[in-house]
């Protein structure tokens, strides 16, 4: 068969990139090895939100039920269907995605594909069968594994990466979290909320390092209350794994060894490379691309996790888009600039452009705007009154540099300021916006009359 | 989409040239059918048909040009209906535009008296609405800026941040220098005006680019021939024997930039801003005159061709040149460029750099001429003449030279590119 386009992966970069082709009028075809949806729907966002849903409630139920003026007798919950319910929202969405293949005319192919060479695709199904798919463009997007800690390899047990973390048959008693960004969060709420004694460890400073300090410290003083244990500034010097558990040695504020059942590895990931031709790759292991996306072999073009951080979804989603763009019309691609972070732990957290940190790195000239959402009169009534909006403005213009929001809806309420940033808007166009009553978002409106001095409820 | 829109056929080609319809309305087309003959800036290719179905309407008639993405005719599937869309003049039966060409050439008188819109931006007094991000007006009060002088970059032609990062200011506003000549609009009598092709518009492109954002130097050299030619000569006797084409002086040459560039590999480069990336390949590329212009058509990784080979390639694209039938990939990713204009009597000359390579070669013709030999005796020998233009960033002077010298070394002794 021959194909203006093949994508490898059908993740979040692979499947769009290949209906934004469809949608050009291109013959595409997707080949994925084991389910569309990539890791972001079957192992990765999706899932995990559906895990943590379970967990806000019955946290919410177990510890604040009072509050509420609710009571139980024998409160309990099922681990199996916590899992299930999880791994259902998974599948049904994976469904989707094959609908909107049939629907853009995308050809599906499962199985393991092989780059030959430039315009040359092989893919070998499941039943062993090969077929060769020749292809005026590649579009690399084979995204990323869970990368293993060093001297502590993984054994499905009791050494585990988040894939694994996400379908555990029974309720561990106890897990060790190396690795404080946003995966290891999640699991440390997640776990902490059904009753697992949580350690989460993290190297650098602060749990979420890439996140704003404040919003990092806001975080760790909620799960601190929360009971999580949270070794910042620790490092791993010696670990052990056994059938029944792992023994950590860290070396931190103190020099102690820490037991559990399990042991969750969240350090990072390594590029999962499609076989065949090899590409220039960078030094730390992702594929080499240029402006245009394409890798070192022309015609064969790479988007999404596969190519480096960041590594978000909507990120590959975008830079597939980009990509495909770029190979069929005239559009000069774009590089991600801007993008949000999101967390989805409770307190949630989220983030689009510079931290404070940054913009004094980059000895930028700014004000910062700050409103707890204890102030909020909407956060009070549904109860959710932890964390804040900060907003950083740039000077002299007041264009929106930054934004971070630690709270209960944070990450519904960063598309505002993504959007502020792309259209430019300074603190003039946010303050003349009507923000609902009463919202959470209504802080948005608050944090940056405050950086003006002109805030009314603080 | 029923619609068959301009592709994009080459990486620089930003709009084509419709030159002929090769199915007619009413017509049914299946896949791979071909549709039209579209010429880009570097050749003329044929339109596939992506989906079966029958040819309902045509926008852009024979001859006439359309951008990138631009709808040039409807094909309309089984089952699929005609599109309700106003303000569209469809041509629906086929009959030839004679307009269509006059519009292209404006030869006529009445041209004469037609002002066109001057090149330099018209200065429209910020009546009307414009575009321009809340933080781009804040800039351009500061900066006194007409945000009507401006061309805005974001979508919609949107002034943002960025394109007020080099405005002038109202004080030091230079009178509006264009990057096009300002020529007048009125046609002097007897002159007419030529239409610019697609290739001519990109060689003006590329080539005003080269010289203005390349920093350009020039080494000379001036080498014997004598051995070259004898060789040549014994090398064609065997040749012509064997029913094989001659070779080429040029041939020579070719071969020799290749080797010499091997010998210097800091030559086959690029600067890329932050970097400077060095091939591993000697894509050579190959001025070829054609009508209306040049092409420089690449022979790949030419280190591992033989002399012959490299004559052979060359005799191949150039044809296919010269009638406008090489595929894109074939005139793309040269890491360097030699151009020959000996056979159009030029002894020596300098070119333009064809970025984003680093390095031109210009090569002259072989002239016969007196020169003082080692005895110190007035003798006559062979010389050709070959200027180098190098770009700074990437190739120092002595660089070019060490290059220039691995050339004369192998065009003086033209057994050892046997080696």
């Amino acid at each position: 068969m021959s194909y203006d386009l093949v994508v490898i992966g059908g993740g979040p970069a692979g499947y769009v990139g290949a209906i934004r082709a469809a949608q050009l009028g291109k013959k595409v075809a997707c080949v994925e090895k084991e389910r569309a949806g990539g890791t972001c729907l079957n192992w990765g966002c999706i899932p995990t939100k559906s895990l943590l849903r379970n967990a806000e409630l019955f946290h919410l139920m177990k510890h604040r039920a009072d509050e509420f003026g609710f009571s139980f007798d024998n409160l309990s919950f099922d681990w199996s269907k916590v899992i299930k319910r999880s791994r259902d929202v998974a599948d049904k969405n994976a469904g989707g995605i094959e609908y909107l293949f049939k629907k853009n005319k995308v050809d599906y192919i499962l199985g393991e594909a092989s780059l030959e060479r430039a315009g040359s695709v092989t893919v070998k199904s499941r039943d062993g069968k090969t077929q060769k798919l020749e292809a005026k463009n590649v579009l690399l997007s084979t995204g990323v594994v869970s990368r293993p800690m060093p001297g502590l390899p993984f054994n499905g047990t009791t050494v585990i990466g988040s894939r694994e973390a996400m379908i555990l048959e029974k309720q561990p008693k106890s897990i060790v979290i190396i690795g404080a960004g946003a995966i290891g969060v999640e699991f440390a709420y997640f776990f902490n909320a059904f009753g697992t004694k949580v350690t989460l460890i993290e190297m650098l400073p602060n749990i979420l390092p890439l996140e704003d300090t404040e919003a990092s410290q806001t975080l760790e003083k909620a799960y601190a209350k929360l009971g999580i244990q949270v070794l910042t500034n620790t490092k791993v010097v010696k670990a052990e794994a056994g059938k029944e558990g792992v023994k950590i040695s860290v070396e931190g504020k103190k020099v102690e060894t820490l037991e559990a059942e399990v042991c969750l590895v969240a350090i990072g990931v390594q590029a999962l490379l499609s076989g065949g031709t090899a590409l220039k790759l960078t030094q730390r292991g992702y594929i080499e691309t240029d402006a245009r996306y394409q890798t070192s072999l022309p015609g064969v073009f790479a988007a999404g996790d596969i190519i480096g951080p960041p590594l978000l979804a909507h990120v590959a989603s975008y830079e597939a888009i980009q990509a495909v763009e770029g190979m069929f019309t005239n559009h000069a691609p774009k590089k991600v600039s801007v993008f949000p972070s999101c967390t989805y732990c409770q307190p949630q957290v989220a983030s689009v452009g510079l931290t404070e940190r940054a913009a004094k790195e980059k000895g930028l000239k700014f004000k910062v705007g700050k409103f707890p959402f204890s102030a909020s009169g909407k956060a009070r009534a549904v109860g959710e009154t932890d964390g804040f909006v900060k907003i950083l403005f740039g000077e002299p213009y007041g264009e929106v540099l930054g934004a971070h929001i630690v709270g209960a809806e944070a990450t519904e309420m960063i598309g505002e300021l993504g959007l502020a940033i792309t259209l430019e808007a300074t603190h003039e166009e946010i303050e003349a916006t009507i923000h609902a009553h009463p919202t959470l978002s209504e802080a948005v409106h608050e944090a940056t009359g405050q950086a003006y001095g002109v805030a009314i409820h603080l | 989409m029923p619609y068959i829109e301009m592709p994009k056929l080459s990486d620089t080609m930003t709009e084509g040239t419709l030159v002929k319809w090769r199915k007619a309305i009413g017509d049914t087309v299946s896949v791979g059918d071909i549709l039209a003959e579209i010429e880009t800036d570097k050749a003329v290719m044929e339109l596939e048909a992506f989906d079966d179905g029958t040819l309902k309407e045509i926008y852009v008639p024979d001859g006439g040009k359309a951008q990138i993405g631009e709808k040039l005719a409807l094909l309309l599937g089984v089952g699929e209906s005609m599109p309700k869309k106003k303000g569209e003049a469809p041509i629906t039966e086929k009959r030839d535009l004679a307009d269509a060409g006059e519009h292209g050439q404006e030869v006529s008188p009445k041209s004469k008296t037609k002002v066109e819109p001057a090149a330099a931006p018209v200065h429209v007094a910020s009546a009307g609405r414009v575009k321009a991000s809340p933080l781009a007006k804040k800039i351009a009060v500061a900066k006194g800026v007409d945000l009507a002088t401006i061309h805005g970059s974001g979508p919609g032609g949107r002034v943002v941040a960025k394109d007020l990062e080099s405005a002038p200011t109202k004080t030091s506003r230079a009178p509006a220098a264009a990057s096009a000549p300002i020529i007048s609009t009125i046609l002097p009598e007897g002159a007419k005006r030529i239409p610019l092709s697609g290739m001519r518009k990109i060689i003006a492109e590329r080539l005003l680019a080269s010289k203005t954002q390349i920093p350009h130097f020039y080494l000379n050299i001036e080498v014997d021939a004598g051995e070259l030619l004898k060789f040549r000569s014994q090398a064609n006797v065997h040749l012509e024997k064997a029913g094989a084409a001659k070779l080429t002086i040029n041939d020579f040459v070719l071969k020799a930039a290749v080797e010499a560039a091997m010998k210097v590999p800091r030559v086959n480069a690029s600067y890329a801003g932050d970097s400077i990336i060095q091939y591993a390949d000697v894509h050579l590329s190959v001025a070829v005159a054609v009508e209306d212009g040049l092409v420089t058509p690449v022979v790949r990784q030419a280190q591992k061709k033989s002399l012959r080979e490299i004559s052979e390639a060359v005799k191949d694209l150039a044809t296919r040149a010269r009638t406008k039938k090489l595929k894109p990939e074939e005139y793309q990713g040269g890491t360097i460029t030699v151009s020959n204009l000996g056979s159009h009597g030029i002894d020596n000359f300098f070119a333009v750099i064809n970025p984003p390579q680093a390095i031109i070669l210009a090569v002259g013709a072989i002239v016969k001429k007196p020169v003082v030999n080692a005895q110190d005796e007035i003798v006559p020998a062979h010389r050709l003449a070959i200027g180098l233009s190098a770009d700074h960033r990437v190739v120092d002077g002595a660089i070019g030279a060490q290059y220039l010298a691995e050339l004369r070394l192998l065009i003086e002794n033209p057994v050892l590119m046997l080696i």
